[in-house]
């Protein structure tokens, strides 16, 4: 179910909103089998865990909308939710796991290391990243490619405006990402889930596209460790597993690069990974997505509705083939 | 004797209060539908093996206290399973048959899963006492469907697992165990009676 609201209102308002009306939804929902449980009331109440407002972050200060053009008016994802299930597999397989286990993460400090096809390549401090961007909130919706979304409310800037700052020669035609790797910090790394470390990339022109940014931040706030802090990529068209969290490597090269989950199952995910409701993942149907909060699935659109935007970059690929 | 089934039901339906206390309270987490689909299906999954573990324990242990509560766990297992399914169609899909179709036709995981399903109706069916006194011999065989229907469970989770494969590898590894135990009777006792009768089971033969 789709809350269209006819004029902006206060995000903390939509947030609370959303919470109320998903609850509203299942209590309808359950409303048959409600009767069943009357007797087992004390006993229950032991077993649940209850939600507990999380510990948030600190307001990051100075941030202006973005472009209105690449917003979306959709109400965004509770917080809670947005914060609490996640998939990062550094901290366990568990949607649950990095809320609970990512709290070992060290984001300060933090540095960056630029290289391969730059003239200034270096490994910069994450407050040098930063310094000359101004941060900008952009409201993205988040296709998962397991058919779930969000609407997230991000803090960041245009990850073209970094790369230029590290100047691309002309043999720059793809850019590599890296999470950080230490088993200490990220315990999901012990067993070899994925082949560590996890690992994305962008072709050039995808990279320079303005809705490519990255971000440090989610409902003006410093981003939360399980959402990928402290610098996380977002490209809102393509699945989500192509916004690489907590980066610390980007390396420009000539050669596509290497892609985790491409590389653990080929067949199934596709380095462009665009949002594509034509093709299917060989278990999933994309066709259409549960947005988190709603009860009914809703249809999933070309490029995650920003088809407008990018489809010229795909102009003559057969994108059934390079999905 | 009574009471004991009825507490074993009673504990069986645990899970499935938790599910209603928590679609009541709001507290299935980010993606309610989804908590449903994975506790009704492992429930399903995990009763349909204490189904089957309670042979091997009453030869290995001589537990045969548990032989009564067979039934029950297997009911409850087919409980769940429905209850997946309908999770699946209803909450899920939204009652699209077409997309159930579809899914049933081009996931294999879904496939299987719809095949182990289809396997316990019959099971379920025939599980009244006078199911089993009507059917005799032709009982035993039937209800071995069982064993097709806890592999079937089983790939259905393994295919379904994007990465870490862990939690579905300990109940293959369980799958296994009860199954091979069996066949190692059963190995055994053909052994035993070839030994005992060479001329009559070369005949039969
Ligand atoms: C009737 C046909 C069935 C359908 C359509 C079906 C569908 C599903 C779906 C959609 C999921 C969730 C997949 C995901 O989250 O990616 C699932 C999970 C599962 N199903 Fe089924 N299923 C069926 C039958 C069964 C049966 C008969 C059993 C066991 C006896 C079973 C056991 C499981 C288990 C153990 C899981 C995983 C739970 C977890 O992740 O913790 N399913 N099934």
């Amino acid at each position: 179910m789709l809350i269209r609201h006819p004029e902006p209102i206060p995000e903390r308002e939509v947030t609370d909103a959303s919470i109320f009306l998903r609850r509203r939804q299942f209590l309808q929902n359950a409303a048959v089998g409600a009767a069943v449980l009357t007797a087992g009331g004390p006993f229950l109440a032991g077993c649940t865990d209850a939600q507990e407002p999380p510990a948030r972050g600190p307001k990051l200060p100075g941030v202006k909308a973005g472009p209105p053009a690449l917003a979306t008016d959709e109400t965004p994802t509770a917080y809670h939710d947005a914060t609490a299930y996640n998939n990062f597999y550094e901290f366990g397989t568990d949607k649950g796991d990095p809320a609970r286990y990512a709290g070992s993460l060290r984001t300060e400090p933090w540095s960056v290391t630029v290289e391969g096809e730059v003239a200034k390549p270096g490994v910069v401090p994450l407050e040098e990243i930063l310094r000359p961007h101004p941060l900008e909130e952009r409201i993205y919706r988040l296709r998962c490619v397991e058919a779930w979304s969000m609407v997230i409310p991000w803090v960041g800037f245009p990850l073209g405006d970094l790369l230029k700052r590290f100047e691309p020669t002309s043999n720059a035609r793809y850019v590599a990402f890296e999470t950080l790797h230490d088993p200490e910090q990220m315990p999901g790394q012990k067993r070899r889930v994925l082949d560590w470390p996890y690992r994305e990339g962008l072709r050039m022109d995808e990279a320079m596209h303005p809705l490519a940014i990255l971000a440090v931040g989610m409902y003006g706030e410093a981003l939360p460790n399980q959402n990928g802090a402290p610098l996380r990529l977002v490209v809102p068209w393509k699945y989500g597993f192509k916004s690489i969290k907590s980066i610390v490597k980007i390396r420009l090269q000539r050669e596509q690069p290497y892609t985790s989950w491409n590389d653990q199952a080929p067949r199934e995910y596709g380095f462009h990974a665009n949002v594509n409701p034509e093709v299917d993942h060989p278990r999933w149907s994309q066709k259409r997505e549960r947005r988190i909060g709603d009860y009914r699935k809703r249809p999933t659109l070309p490029f995650n509705g920003y088809g407008e935007q990018v489809a010229s970059l795909y102009a003559g690929m057969d994108l059934r083939v390079l999905f | 004797m009574r009471q004991l089934q009825a507490a074993v039901v009673a504990a069986g339906l645990l899970p499935l209060a938790w599910l209603i206390q928590g679609a009541v309270r709001g507290t299935l987490g980010a993606n309610p539908v989804e908590t449903i689909t994975h506790t009704t299906g492992g429930w399903a999954l995990r009763l349909l093996l204490v189904t089957l573990a309670v042979t091997p324990l009453r030869r290995l242990f001589g537990w045969s206290a548990l032989v009564p509560f067979r039934r029950t766990a297997g009911l409850l297992a087919f409980s769940y399973a429905c209850l997946h399914f309908a999770t699946y169609v209803a909450l899920d899909l939204g009652f699209d048959l077409a997309a159930v179709v579809e899914d049933v036709a081009e996931r294999p995981y879904i496939t299987v899963g719809f095949t182990t399903f289809l396997l316990l109706v019959p099971l379920a069916a025939t599980s009244t006492r006078a199911a089993v006194r009507r059917l005799g011999r032709r009982w035993v065989r039937l209800h071995r469907l069982v064993y097709v229907a806890a592999v079937g469970a089983v790939v259905h989770f393994l295919w379904l697992v994007k990465a870490d494969l862990r939690e579905p590898a300990i109940y293959a590894g369980i799958v296994a165990s009860l199954l091979g135990a069996r066949l190692w009777w059963w190995l055994s006792s053909r052994r035993a009676s070839l030994a005992a009768h060479p001329e009559a089971t070369s005949a039969e033969r």
